[in-house]
């Protein structure tokens, strides 16, 4: 088992990288470069990137449940300032989330 | 009155051999070869089909009542979903990891695959089309509330709505709300109004007319 990099509560952000080609992310585009909060930990799981192709031997990977604002991932979002949306992420999507406070302190 | 008309004009028969595609003819060949390799029989093939369609969202409703007149059983429900699940109810999770998420009057949840139609099959059977369709699944993260509304749910607006992306491992069961009027009633009678969407979180659950 691999150690958890993450906790719940941490703040994180995902990677906003954009690899192409034959590739199976299940980080969907419209959460990557966002910041949300762990809400807890899975588990470790085989990564599907490498699954995917066949590689069952793959390495296993710390998963989380991570809570973002809907207003923080949808610049339009109409809908009630407090709904949310928990996206499952592999632990190599995440980063640790990088404070603003100087820049953006409105 | 539709018996007595004279039914004199013909329809084509509903046929389900539409021309096979691409996939189609992939699967077919697949299958084939498995097969006349001796990795599995022709009867091992249809008894798994048969057991993938022997579940229904009948399953996930005596979860759900379980949990309505069990505070015990609804707490290990929703802290070891799948363990509660395998030991208490006796049914086989597969190999699915659930994720149970409750409703509450100030919460409702509702779950997409925005990747694919990852859903609990083994709890709930195979999912519905609209459940697959690109529509839901983008429509559903970007505007809940609004396709929520075309379900025929009205979420109260202070209400939080929390949408679970169904993107990897966990698999999601929504927990709704046992409806007022309903307190007291047995297990097997509140099962019986407990329905599939209500367990996707696209609907609330009604007491029975």
């Amino acid at each position: 088992m691999t150690d958890p990099l993450f906790n719940p509560g941490d703040a994180v952000t995902v990677s906003a990288r954009f690899p192409t080609g034959r590739r199976h992310i299940r980080t969907p585009f419209y959460i990557r470069g966002k910041t949300g909060e762990v809400e807890r930990v899975c588990g470790a799981y085989k990564n599907p990137e490498d699954l995917a192709f066949g590689n069952y031997n793959a390495a296993r990977v710390s998963l989380y449940r991570v809570r973002f604002d809907q207003r923080h991932v949808w610049d339009d979002y109409t809908g009630n300032p407090n709904d949310t949306i928990d996206i499952e992420i592999y632990e190599h999507w995440l980063e640790p989330a990088v404070t603003e406070d100087s820049s953006d302190a409105t | 009155m539709p018996h007595d008309d004279p039914h004199d004009h013909s329809h084509a028969a509903v046929e389900a051999d539409e021309p096979q595609g691409y996939y189609q003819h992939l699967a077919a060949a697949t299958r084939s070869l498995l097969i006349e390799k001796g990795v599995f029989s022709a009867a091992d093939m249809r008894a798994m089909i048969e057991q993938i369609d022997r579940r229904s969202p009948a399953l996930g409703a005596k979860i759900v009542a379980r949990a309505w007149t069990d505070e015990g059983f609804k707490a290990r429900l929703l802290s070891r979903g799948k363990q509660a699940i395998k030991e208490e109810m006796e049914i086989d999770p597969v190999a699915a990891d659930i994720v149970v998420v409750e409703n509450t009057a100030a919460v409702h949840n509702v779950v997409v695959c925005t990747l694919c139609s990852c859903y609990p099959v083994f709890i709930l059977g195979r999912p519905p089309d609209w459940y697959k369709s690109y529509a839901y699944r983008s429509r559903a993260v970007r505007d809940p509330r609004g396709v929520l509304r075309e379900f025929g749910t009205e979420i109260d607006p202070a209400r939080e709505v929390r949408v679970h992306d169904s993107t990897a491992d966990m698999r999601y069961l929504v927990l709704p709300m046992q409806p007022a009027g309903t307190e007291g009633w047995l297990e097997e009678r509140l099962a019986g109004i407990v329905t599939r969407d209500t367990m996707v979180g696209t609907a609330e659950v009604r007491p029975a007319e």
